[in-house]
């Protein structure tokens, strides 16, 4: 076993050592019956050829051949092999959390480039380490909240991420605050009519998708206006944030906290995760924020240094008070994130926006030309929902063909008749025109 | 110890002056080393970039269509550099930082072992990394298949029914946790309103039971370091909804008194949860399922090799048994005839408790653990367990004779030492950590568990050799040593790493936690 380096005589000399007569014998605290008897019933072990290869077969079963006219929450996009050769550097790979700011100072300066950048895509005052997710970021933004307005009720927008929604519920289903879903207009907006009569003086959070799950960009500087008017913070809700490279910040735009996911900045998209969340918010909020903070400091000898700070808010100093019991986050893929949004940079953000943007014309253009209309009227970023008559068929013909086609919106929205025919599509910067081409044909079978 | 390029430093050993010539026990001497600024700092050009993309073309034009107050111009303040500039300022950063290719890193109850390189090649696979999670099923039958596969494998390894891989984090997968153990409760009727948990047990332990509204009682634990059944009985009644029990606890102590702690649980309707943090101690040895356990959470990260990178991203699954799993979270992969797909839809499920992140679970690290799995087999999972536990143990051996051991009790996979017998040199704990790190290793966990005073606490998992637990072992007595006879020299410690000591009280007084035009930190 090539990860166990013990030779049968070092083990003997250790178990002298440690005065153990045998390797068994080291668990003599264990009581007997409850000891495993019999070896694990699992497959035998697989020499490295023959794992790669099993592993192989796996992956060839999964058919990536062309990039996903999925998005809805992960979105397909190029990540620059150099992202990939800088990640795998061990001495960032193989490191935790940076409890020894000596030996990390690697990984906390680049988690303070990471909380910098993620700020300024989100034009708010802070940004945290990181979140597992989008949804759980969005559950936490929706806690703190309810910590500093002493609130016990949210107003969500339907046209947030259903699977946000979901995990939402899930997170507040023991604290019993109420959520309140807002309905969207034909244009695929919020409702601010329905907005505004469901946010009150109980109201903690107004959650709003930017863009939000139907591609649309939604009216975010009107809803957090509704809640300010009210008491209550705003919550931008993000999953494709190439967008922030040409729509202004949810800071910007008067949000309280922007939360979501960069897994669109240098990570794959990995069947759904890992990816990094992130968090953001505004100064005076900081010590109710969740997560790690990383901060500058100067060291012993003055020289700027950067360390984990402010944790009297974390678990492992406040246990049951504190703001959240997060703890190992998603610290690699916000590096990833940071790698590419450093390669990026200031012109190269703005131009990705921009062809995401120039692809998704592309695509309805071709569509319309297939015989597809919008489903919503609302302007959009880089994905969008076309009307195809039968969403499901087409999803399914278009797998037989290897294409990934969208997702059907009502299999999300099944009481929404407006939703029968709706196909949600994405195009970026991996969809070739002629790719464009080909799919809104097949779409049309 | 072995010296094998044979270079001596030319100044006295050990003296602090010289000190960052001098040889550690782990080898660690100087290398060169770069003073790297924020690349935000580094003087840009916006004509430049390290991307290379296709022109946009076609006919568009954002302002046509989206309205003027939500269009942002370029952002001022991104910086603009080449990706020559972006790939030595990264590696630079990253040398900056001790991983576990870099050296030894008994980081206590992090399980900071090997993590194996092939894994890496085979999350790559276009096939895994370039799958959309809402891949039709008939695209993704592989990727399921691998879901499935690690399922059945992780129910195995711990005892239970079933398991859940969705939770992110271990953190995640105890709030996944305690809210089955509440979903239960309810269907039955009464949610109830306390948590034991033990004094020794993490902080998320009592964090997750604050998410899930309940009130967290602390049980101590007895001179012996375990939990006894006589302050459970104490302290359970019918308004304790579980006991939280981390096994073997963070001392690395086996709660021997689990099964008749259980019965005591069990007996009124309460459950036991279990915190996997520590699994790797028992792996093939014994099933936390086996021991009166009705929910425990796996660390992918800790047990099965998945990389910590820098701070996660970890993953938690949670195996439940028979009586939790109408609870499970969505999506639940299951198999039927030779086809594998998600159960999404909480009509399949209604008792579910729901979801706890987007999509299916950090599916990158399913790869990787699913890899380590099928490399080890039975045999080689079984050897994980009790190299592990002889690493620890060799450990504890040779350093209780120079550093106060609190707890006489066995040791499995992690030992905790103290500085109480460096006392009248005046040397802690922290400077102990910190004259590691001169010598080449990462510290151990200090300060914790909180219920050991000065707690230095030490997990060298199963992937390190003897050889290498000799130079640490040589490292603490140095420094055990050396706390006699020069205590300055320790507490002047670290000299050779970048930076020495940070002002932390500084850092949260007045916190800068992100760069502005014109930083500056003084």
């Amino acid at each position: 076993m090539r990860y166990h380096p013990h030779t049968e005589e070092e083990i003997r000399e250790m178990l002298a050592a440690a005065g153990a007569k045998s390797l068994d014998d080291l668990f003599r605290s264990i009581p007997p019956e409850l000891r495993l008897k019999r070896p694990l019933a699992v497959p035998p072990a697989a020499d490295e050829i023959a794992l790669l290869a099993e592993m192989r077969r796996l992956a060839a079963r999964n058919d990536t051949g062309h990039p996903p006219f999925i998005g809805a929450g992960a979105y397909p996009h190029h990540v620059p092999p150099v992202v990939d050769q800088l990640l795998l550097r061990g001495e960032f790979f193989t490191a935790y959390t940076p409890y020894q700011p000596e030996v990390s100072q690697g990984t906390l300066q680049s988690l303070f480039e990471w909380q910098t950048y993620v700020a300024l895509l989100t034009g708010l005052d802070v940004a945290n380490a990181s979140m597992y997710d989008g949804a759980s970021s969005t559950a936490e933004a929706v806690l703190m909240a309810g910590r500093i307005t002493g609130r016990r009720k949210v107003v969500v927008s339907a046209a947030v991420h259903p699977e946000y929604q979901r995990v939402l519920r899930t997170y507040l289903a023991s604290t019993h605050d109420e959520i309140v879903t807002v309905p969207y207009g034909q244009d695929g907006r919020t409702d601010l009519a329905a907005l505004s009569r469901a946010v009150d003086g109980d109201t903690a959070a107004v959650v709003i998708g930017y863009p939000n799950f139907f591609g649309v960009v939604d009216a975010l500087g009107e809803a957090a206006q509704v809640a300010r008017q009210a008491g209550a913070l705003s919550v931008a809700v993000t999953a494709e944030a190439v967008a922030l490279g040409m729509l202004k910040g949810p800071g910007e735009l008067g949000a309280d906290v922007a939360a979501g996911t960069f897994q669109s900045f240098g990570n794959p998209l990995d069947y759904g995760g890992p990816a990094p969340g992130f968090f953001a918010a505004r100064e005076a909020n900081v010590r109710q924020m969740p997560g790690r903070l990383c901060g500058a400091t100067v060291d012993r000898h003055g020289r700027r240094s950067f360390v984990l700070t402010l944790s009297t808010r974390e678990q492992h100093i406040r246990r049951e008070k504190a703001t959240s019991n997060i703890c190992t986050n998603a610290g690699l893929c916000a590096l990833a994130a940071t790698i590419h949004l450093s390669l990026l940079g200031r012109n190269g953000l703005s131009e990705l926006a921009r062809l995401n943007y120039a692809r998704a014309r592309m695509l309805r253009d071709a569509m319309q030309r297939a015989g597809f209309g919008l489903r919503f009227s609302g302007p959009t970023f880089n994905e969008m929902a076309f009307d195809v008559g039968d969403a499901e068929e087409v999803v399914a013909r278009l797998a037989r063909r290897g294409l990934a086609a969208g997702v059907p919106l009502s299999r999300y929205y099944p009481d929404d008749p407006r939703m029968k025919g709706a196909l949600l599509c994405v195009a970026t910067e991996l969809h070739e025109p002629e790719l464009i081409e080909t799919f809104a044909q097949a779409v049309r079978r | 110890m072995a010296n094998p390029t044979g270079w001596k430093p030319s100044t006295g050993e050990g003296a602090a002056a010289g000190d960052d010539l001098a040889v550690g026990a782990g080898l660690a001497t100087r290398g060169l080393a770069y003073e790297e600024p924020l690349l935000f700092e580094r003087a840009s050009n916006g004509a430049r970039t390290g991307v290379s993309l296709p022109p946009a073309s076609g006919d568009f034009d954002p302002a046509r269509e989206l309205p003027p107050e939500v269009l942002r111009p370029e952002i001022a303040e991104l910086p603009a550099v080449g990706e020559l500039e972006v790939v030595r300022h990264f590696t630079r950063l990253s040398a900056w930082n001790h991983g576990i290719d870099t050296g030894f890193y008994p980081l206590g109850s992090c399980t900071m072992k090997y993590n194996p390189k092939s894994s890496e090649a085979l999350a790559r696979l276009p096939g895994f990394a370039n799958a959309h999670p809402l891949l039709p099923p008939e695209m993704a039958q592989g990727a399921l298949e691998l879901m499935f596969r690690l399922e059945r494998a992780l129910s195995e390894i711990a005892g239970f029914t079933a398991t859940t891989l969705t939770p992110a984090a271990g953190a995640q997968g105890e709030l996944c946790g305690v809210m089955m153990i509440r979903a239960w409760h309810l269907s039955r009727g009464n949610p109830r309103k306390k948590v034991l948990v033990p004094d020794t047990a993490h902080g998320t332990n009592p964090a997750t039971c604050a998410l899930n509204g309940y009130q967290v009682v602390q049980l101590p634990s007895g001179p012996d370091g375990r939990l006894h059944p006589e302050t459970v009985r104490a302290a359970m009644d019918e308004d304790v909804a579980a006991v939280m029990i981390t096994n073997p606890n963070t001392l690395g102590v086996f709660e021997s008194h689990i099964a008749a702690i259980a019965e005591i649980v069990h007996a009124r309707g309460g459950l036991v949860y279990g915190d996997g943090a520590n699994l790797n101690a028992l792996l093939g040895v014994a099933r936390p399922g086996d021991m009166g356990f009705d929910v425990m959470q796996f660390n992918l990260h800790k047990t099965f090799a998945t990389p910590h990178g820098g701070g996660g991203p970890g993953a938690g699954p949670v195996a439940v048994s028979e009586q939790l799993v109408p609870f499970l979270p969505l999506p639940i992969v299951i198999q039927e005839g030779a086809r594998y797909r998600l159960i999404t839809d909480a009509r399949e499920r209604p008792r579910s408790i729901g979801r706890l992140r987007e999509f299916h679970g950090n599916f990158g690290m399913f790869v990787r653990a699913l890899a380590l799995i099928r490399e080890y087999g039975p045999e080689g999972l079984k050897a994980t367990g009790q190299l592990s536990v002889l690493n620890a143990n060799y450990v504890r051996a040779r350093l209780k004779d120079v550093y106060d051991l609190p707890y006489e009790t066995d040791s499995l996979h992690e030992v905790v030492l103290t500085d109480k017998g460096l006392k009248p040199t005046g040397v802690t704990t922290m400077d102990v950590a910190k004259r590691l790190i001169d010598h080449g290793f990462h510290p151990p966990t200090v300060y914790f568990p909180l219920v050991v005073h000065g707690a230095l606490m030490i997990e060298p998992t199963e992937t390190e050799s003897k050889d290498t637990l000799d130079q640490f072992i040589a490292g603490m007595r140095a420094i055990a040593e050396e706390a006699r006879t020069d205590p300055g020299a320790v507490k002047a410690a670290p000299q050779k790493p970048v930076r020495a000591r940070l002002d932390e009280t500084r850092a949260a007084r007045k916190p800068i936690l992100r760069w502005r035009p014109g930083m500056k930190v003084e």
